[in-house]
């Protein structure tokens, strides 16, 4: 029987939308106060969905530890309290929610202990994003 | 392909009632909503879009546009008002969560520049929302 396991992680980071390819003036126009020079930060939520055949041993999709231990590597100990506009991946591209969320969901792309379903992050209680790979979710998935 | 959710909140007063039916009957059916005084609660709506996210931009949608969009064609509407006697909607359908769901897509459907609407969930209270995905789903 297939289930979907759903874990959330937190990690705090600053960040600061600007590109080169705009001037100054257009900058401020599209990004506003997230292109104050001197950056701004939020505490971010991930939370990534895995789904599988619940296993007729443990009972688990996927061992949580595993997950757990996938996430602090790959994701947590990589983006927490940094600037993401000073981490490789954001070297040519604006560190908006959209493009990080990309890059999480490519990152998840390496568990293989479970179906990657999903990534959902979170940048403030107002705003979210998710990311599906290059399959659309079936109604209700989101 | 990402799906862009924004949030917003109204605080609105509604009642439940269908003027086909008796008091009664509205009583029987709709409880304690049905009282004609009305009553209130702080609404939350979800927005979620999709899109592709602009390669230079990184965005999929501008959000402060989306929230003014919020703001301009749902919040500034229904925010402190009586849904049933002062949205014009309402007029003639009963204020429920699933209605008021589908009439907050109608406002937003096409309103939405470079992305396409997605769901519209209406949370009444924590534990209780509505969603809907357009007449396609």
């Amino acid at each position: 029987m297939k289930a979907y396991l759903s874990r959330r992680y937190h990690f705090s980071a600053s960040h600061r939308l600007h590109t080169e390819v705009y001037d100054a003036a257009r900058n401020r126009e599209v990004f506003g106060k997230c292109n104050n020079p001197f950056g701004h930060g939020h505490n971010y939520v991930v939370q990534v969905t895995v789904s599988g055949p619940i296993d007729a041993q443990t009972g688990m999709v996927c061992n949580l530890a595993e997950l757990d231990a996938f996430a602090r590597t790959n994701v947590l100990e990589r983006f927490d309290h940094t600037n993401l506009n000073t981490l490789d991946c954001f070297r040519e591209i604006v560190s908006t929610t959209e493009n990080l969320n990309i890059e999480i969901y490519s990152i998840f792309q390496d568990f293989t202990a479970a179906h990657l379903e999903s990534v959902h992050v979170e940048e403030t209680n107002n705003n979210s994003f998710d990311c599906f790979g290059s399959e659309l979710p079936a109604v209700g998935r989101i | 392909m990402i799906f862009l959710t924004r949030k917003a909140e109204f605080s609105s007063a509604h009642y439940y009632w269908n003027d086909a039916w008796s008091q009664a009957e509205n009583e029987r059916v709709f409880g304690k909503c049905a009282n004609r005084n009305g009553h209130g609660h702080n609404y939350m709506m979800e927005v979620t879009v999709s899109g592709q996210v602009d390669a230079t931009s990184g965005f999929v949608v501008d959000l402060k546009e989306l929230k003014d969009i919020l703001e301009r064609e749902v919040v500034s509407v229904y925010d402190h008002r009586h849904l049933n006697l002062e949205v014009p909607e309402f007029a003639t359908v009963i204020p429920t969560t699933e209605n008021m769901a589908v009439a907050i897509w109608k406002r937003l459907d096409g309103k939405i520049p470079h992305a396409k609407l997605h769901r519209v969930r209406v949370y009444e209270m924590a534990d209780l929302f509505a969603d809907y995905y357009g007449e396609q789903a």
